[in-house]
């Protein structure tokens, strides 16, 4: 998501950029164009009014007119501002000083609030919390089934009965006391901000057991009215902050910036793909970047090294760069990456890429495919990819359940790749030289530049028929 | 040492990229296709013979108006609840924009009515382009019948947008063979809940139902719409967990023939638009539900009326994968107004069939564009 704002921007950044001197009718239209792109977004009336006036205030100002690159200065301005928007700080989770920790969640109906109970259950135990989760939603049928069922793969307690929404909170955490959890998860029935009754049911249930953190789950596709009903429930519960779910879909989210906006809480967390685990802190300066088309390095190499074995990665880096990887090395690191969670939702904090390749699925069985042709390979095979002829391609097929065609297709996908990578080792070594001079002078097997002359070659052509790939590399290059 | 993760990251990542390009090619090619004919030809109203469905590639079924047949249904669901029950029920909510309709009620038409028009359209999700198309139309007609009092244009307002709504919004029940009604959309806009609700008022018209629990994927989704069909008795058909959601409303489709059942409402696990596996598993559910004995008769793409402009990208997608016969805007009992149905029917000519104004078994009902317009401006 907010890759068609990020686009949207680039577009009206773009001619910005070029103009050395910037007049008032320059700077309306693009005021004009960020407005349209900020509402086709979503994001909520007047929020984008005043944006645009504080934008269009500073950008007249004078120190904008003399600078020598004024479109940069624009671009600057609607970065900051964008940034204040989003709400600087990420929200840091603090623990009572008398346990449990009680976490209620409130929403709309269909927002997300069962799942993101349970993704926030996963979230505080990797955190090396015990979480118990109350299933306070009586009102849907089988909601409670669905959050046993979900907490079941996570391996975390449920507590519910059918007494009443308020008497199963109290009784949750007396359990929680008895069992010594020190968090407690509050899943509620989905309500509407209008719907008095319910909205009280929420007021009790949160006197009740008076929560530490109160969140709000709001969905990323929805519209003006995210404002409104986030008003409603500041007002009933004193919100602490934001859940935003479905982060994955192609929505532009423009709620999320409105939300914080008019209700000055930050969005804590953002659930971002169906998986338990694609759920995390939500970083609002990083977020502010990727909007701005910088991808999201940050939380990339956070969760990379989350997961990858250091010296393993190096090893393997170092073997990439020498020309040495084999498909070894490659199901290894794939399956380290994909440790790392759901791979589009990865593949949207790169930067540089395009949006269709970002909106396109990976299908994990294709992957699993891939895996299982490198698994059907000798070990001498898996070294020297040149070896397999055409019988040998017959058995591998046969082995892994595919055909000979899609085993060449991968054979024939890797041994471009490894060309690629030598290219673009090129720039990795570079870089890395730059950073720490000394240590890095390694294999003097290429020549000063030759790394990148390679790479320009291997990058220029592809034989694939595509050039979303010449948009990728680059990109990627510039951030490795 | 990060950069050195972080290029074995890369290596993994443009490969995989690489080893998706073919799908990704293709799925672009298709969609572009699409597209393209999309484009060159406006909605038509070309009947396919029966049967002749299953083999027609995707993009040809775009814009394809569902099968003409005996029974038109629409007409008895409507009278099964009363007419009244929209704009009322409705009213519990307060607008957003009673602000801006008092102020433009009490204006002469001027530069900033049209300002005041813009917002409130934008509010109430209509969207910028919509909204422009919308407002040069009215601005032609002001200019044409010389209005000049605020009330008068947001009356014209009123009868341009109503005008625009005036499409047919039937549903169709073929009784030649079993027909299946396929609900479709992204996650948590209330497809189980509004099979459940359309359940029990076709049974309680004397029809006979089987739900189909095509949601194999989400927790208990199943066990969700079983609840329902045991509130109205409704015949219930499920997989197991994981199943093929196809395989599971083809089984329905059988247990309906066999019961001579007069539809199958079948449910389907929420995907976002932007899964193209998700997506082309759609598709294959809706081939599979159309092979004899089934046939889809309407395949209603639910969309919550708190939606923004995603919904327009919701509906074209969707409608691409699995050539959508009409929508259900559900939870418009909230504050939000559903403006994107709007831009949903102007631009993709797909009529809002049915609306969801609760969680009672009884709170679903037939669209009505008259009363919709009115809730969107009432002050």
């Amino acid at each position: 998501m907010f890759e068609s704002l990020s686009d949207r921007f680039d577009g009206i950044f773009g001619r910005l950029k070029g103009k050395g001197r910037l007049s008032e009718g320059d700077v309306e239209d693009a005021m004009r164009e960020i407005r349209l792109a900020l509402l086709e977004a979503d994001v909520n009336f007047t929020v984008v009014r005043d944006f645009v006036e504080r934008v269009k205030n500073r950008c007249l100002g004078a120190d904008i007119a003399q600078s020598l690159t004024p479109g940069q200065q624009v671009i600057k301005v609607v970065n900051e501002e964008l940034k204040a928007i989003l709400g600087g700080e990420t929200l840091k989770i603090t623990f009572a000083a008398s346990p449990p920790t009680v976490v209620l969640m409130a929403g709309l109906q269909g927002s997300g609030k069962t799942t993101s109970s349970v993704k926030l259950a996963r979230w505080f135990k990797s955190q090396g919390r015990n979480p118990l989760l109350v299933g306070a939603d009586l009102q849907r049928p089988a909601a409670v089934e669905q959050l046993r069922t979900l907490s079941d793969r996570i391996d975390v307690p449920v507590y519910s009965d059918s007494t009443g929404p308020v008497a199963v909170v109290q009784r949750g955490l007396e359990e929680a006391k008895s069992l010594g959890r020190d968090v407690l998860i509050v899943d509620t029935a989905g309500r509407l901000a209008v719907d008095t009754e319910l909205m009280d049911e929420i007021a009790s249930i949160s006197d009740a057991i008076e929560p530490d953190y109160t969140f709000l789950v709001i969905d990323a596709m929805t519209g003006q009215d995210a404002v409104n009903t986030a008003e409603i429930f500041h007002a009933t519960l004193e919100l602490d902050g934001i859940i935003l779910t479905k982060l994955d879909g192609d929505a532009r989210g423009g709620a999320a910036l409105s939300v914080k906006e008019v209700v000055g809480r930050p969005i804590a967390f953002a659930s971002t793909g169906e998986n338990l685990e694609d759920f995390d802190q939500f970083h609002p300066e990083r977020m502010a970047e990727r909007i701005l088309g910088m991808g999201d390095i940050l939380t990339l190499i956070e969760k990379a090294e989350e997961v990858f074995e250091k010296e393993e990665a190096e090893v393997a880096a170092q073997r990439l760069l020498d020309g040495t990887f084999t498909l070894d090395d490659f199901v290894d690191q794939l399956r380290q990456v994909r440790k790392m969670g759901n791979l589009s939702g990865l593949m949207a904090m790169m930067p540089g890429i395009p949006k269709e390749v970002k909106n396109a699925e990976i299908d994990e069985r294709d992957i699993n495919r891939v895996e299982a042709i490198v698994l059907a390979m000798t070990p001498s095979e898996r070294v020297e990819p040149a070896l397999i002829d055409s019988s040998r391609r017959a058995r591998i097929a046969k082995g892994s359940g595919t055909s000979t065609a899609q085993v060449s297709n991968l054979l024939n996908q890797f041994k471009e790749m490894r060309k690629m990578m030598k290219g673009m080792a090129g720039f990795g070594t570079k870089k890395a030289t730059k950073n720490r001079k000394d240590k890095k002078s390694k294999k003097g097997k290429k020549g000063p530049g030759g790394g990148r002359v390679q790479a320009k070659r291997a990058v220029a052509a592809p034989k694939f028929d595509i050039e979303k790939l010449d948009l990728t590399l680059p990109g990627l290059n510039k951030n490795s | 040492m990060t950069t050195g993760i972080f290029i074995v990251f890369i290596v993994v990542l443009v490969f995989l990229f690489l080893a998706a390009l073919p799908r990704i090619n293709s799925w672009w090619s298709k969609r572009n296709l699409a597209r393209t004919q999309e484009l060159a030809e406006p909605p038509a109203e070309s009947p396919l013979p029966e049967g002749k469905r299953v083999a027609v590639p995707l993009e040809e079924l775009i814009d394809e108006e569902p099968q003409a047949s005996e029974g038109v249904f629409g007409q008895e669901v409507e009278d099964s609840v009363s007419k009244t029950s929209f704009g009322s029920r409705l009213a519990k909510a307060k607008s957003a924009m009673s602000g801006y309709v008092t102020s433009i009620r009490n204006s002469e038409v001027n530069e900033s009515i049209w300002e005041q028009l813009e917002e409130a359209l934008i509010l109430a999700d209509v969207g910028m382009a919509a909204t422009s198309s919308v407002l040069d139309r009215l601005k032609k007609t002001a200019k044409d019948q010389k209005i000049t009092k605020g009330p008068d244009l947001l009356e014209a307002l009123k009868v341009q947008m109503k005008s625009d709504l005036d499409v047919d919004r039937t549903l169709e029940l073929n009784s030649e063979s079993v027909p299946v009604w396929l609900f479709v959309g992204v996650n948590g806009v209330g497809k189980t809940t509004t099979i459940g609700k359309l359940g029990q008022s076709l049974t309680l018209q004397g029809h006979s139902v089987v739900m189909a629990a095509g949601d194999t994927f989400r927790a208990a989704a199943a066990e969700q719409l079983e609840t329902w069909a045991d509130r109205c008795g409704a015949h219930f058909v499920r997989g197991q967990e994981r199943a093929d959601p196809s395989s599971v409303i083809f089984d329905a489709v059988i247990s309906a023939e066999k019961r001579n059942a007069d539809v199958v409402l079948a449910d389907t696990a929420g995907r976002l638009q932007n899964k193209v596996n998700l997506m082309e598993e759609l598709a294959k559910v809706r081939r599979v539900a159309d092979r004899n004995p089934g046939s889809v008769a309407e395949v209603l793409l639910v969309i919550d009326a708190t939606t923004g402009q995603n919904g327009l990208t919701q509906a074209r997608e969707f409608a691409l994968a699995v050539d959508v016969t009409g929508v259900v805007l559900t939870k418009l009992d909230g504050s939000a107004k559903g403006g994107i149905v709007f831009a949903i029917e102007k631009e993709m000519g797909l009529p809002v069939k049915l609306v969801g104004l609760g969680e009672g078994i009884d709170d679903l009902v037939p669209f009505e564009s008259e009363e919709f317009v009115e809730t969107l401006f009432s002050s």
